[in-house]
């Protein structure tokens, strides 16, 4: 959704209900494997956030999120593609309760954070991708805004600021990027979510 | 100015082939060192600090790593010969859509057979997995169409594997997925595949003392 913004292209929000009630047009959309994010342009349908992120950038070239030079977009794509093979850990530690699991997704998590933040981010560069806002910003959007309240409601912290001046330094000018700034969500709605997500999910870590 | 282009992979890789094909595709001399991935060379871990894994590609000095991105920047790179990704950007974002289920739901069942004790459960979902590739495929000559393309490239090293799959999984991919078998012999005539692929033979027998030294016989 950043991608379109950051683009200036106009479309239609579908809000999809995935615990009970998939849509006729999601299952038709993304018949392998029934997930949202699915961009329809035109009828056609395109599934996986980062092909799609690949496909907004390719069809709408102007205010490009990927750089010009092939070394530097393979390096982009490289950190696009750590990032979502790390997801899994992130919310591993998210949905984890006080014990032995939460002590190793602690560890994992804090693992990925440091690779992040002595390889991934260059203490003269705004972005992951240098000057300007890029995809590979946009996939790490997580840790600059929601990931503070997943630690809360998880009760430890991890991305401490004197660990990760980087990631904070980056997590700052990502949020304020005006279209980001424009549509971060109200931060006590996202808490209430995100926590009953939770709770669905895992059930509160009294009842373990 | 001459290129200098290096490759740094293990045989027995389905990933490193598939850079071997597209190099071969594009017709680009380089150089291949053989790694020991259990004493990794100082040159490896230097250029994939992140994830110390080949295959890794070094062009004038400069890495990429991570296969998929190292087919993609030589398709952007040399950009005159063989493209493998088509230009139209809906058939490029369904071309990455199945890479990456091969890279996700396909390599799932391909870990658990090879590096689990669960391989007959794994082969079983391995062949669900197959069927939707080859319903892709349809009546297609390649994934890409008429012609040899991305999908094709990235899941033809896979067939090397097969005979592994097969006799670890107890599945038949022949009698499941024939089409697919037609495919893959449709590909192994092309020479940049042919010289690329490793002997399936060879890799069973590799993957056979991998499972013996984890203890998994």
């Amino acid at each position: 959704m950043w991608a379109l913004k950051l683009k200036g292209v106009p479309f239609e929000y579908i809000e999809e209900d995935l615990f009970t009630n998939k849509s006729e047009l999601l299952l038709k959309s993304n018949p392998v494997y029934k997930k949202i994010p699915v961009l329809i342009h035109n009828g056609k349908p395109i599934s996986e956030s980062t092909v799609i992120l690949e496909y907004i950038e390719e069809t709408w070239p102007e205010n490009p999120l990927l750089p010009v030079d092939p070394h530097e977009r393979a390096i982009a794509r490289f950190w696009i593609k750590f990032m979502e093979d790390k997801i899994p850990i992130m919310f591993a530690f998210f949905l984890s309760n006080p014990g032995e699991k939460q002590d190793k997704a602690k560890k994992d998590c804090l693992e990925v954070l440091r690779t992040i933040e002595e390889h991934g981010l260059k203490e003269d560069k705004k972005f992951f991708g240098g000057t300007n806002i890029g995809l590979t910003d946009l996939v790490f959007g997580l840790l600059a805004y929601q990931w503070e309240l997943m630690e809360e409601i998880v009760g430890v912290k991890l991305m401490e600021v004197h660990s990760f001046p980087r990631l904070h330094t980056w997590a700052e000018n990502f949020k304020s990027v005006s279209v980001i700034k424009e549509n971060l969500p109200d931060r006590d709605r996202l808490f209430a979510r995100l926590k009953g997500r939770k709770e669905v999910l895992v059930g509160s870590s009294k009842s373990h | 100015m001459a290129d200098e282009v290096t490759l740094l992979n293990t045989w027995p890789s389905p990933f490193g082939i598939r850079v071997r094909i597209a190099l071969a595709e594009k017709g680009i001399k380089y150089e291949h060192k053989e790694e020991n991935l259990q004493d990794k060379s100082p040159l490896l871990l230097k250029m994939n600090p992140v994830h110390k894994k080949i295959p890794v590609l070094i062009h004038n000095g400069k890495p990429i790593c991570e296969s998929l991105v190292i087919v993609q920047y030589i398709d952007e790179v040399w950009k005159e010969t063989s493209p493998l990704l088509p230009s139209d950007p809906h058939l490029r974002a369904q071309g990455r859509f199945w890479a990456d289920f091969l890279d996700n739901k396909v390599l799932d069942c391909v870990r658990k057979i090879l590096l689990t004790k669960d391989e007959k459960e794994a082969g079983k979902e391995l062949i669900e997995c197959l069927k939707l590739l080859e319903g892709e495929l349809g009546e297609k000559p390649y994934f890409g169409g008429e012609k040899f393309g991305y999908v094709d490239l990235s899941f033809i090293p896979f067939y090397s594997l097969f005979y592994s799959f097969e006799t670890f999984g107890n599945i038949s991919i022949e009698s499941e997925c024939p089409k697919l078998i037609a495919w893959a012999k449709r590909c192994l005539q092309k020479e940049s595949v042919s010289e690329s692929v490793a002997d399936p033979e060879k890799v069973y027998h590799f993957w056979e003392q991998r499972k013996k030294k984890l203890g998994l016989e």
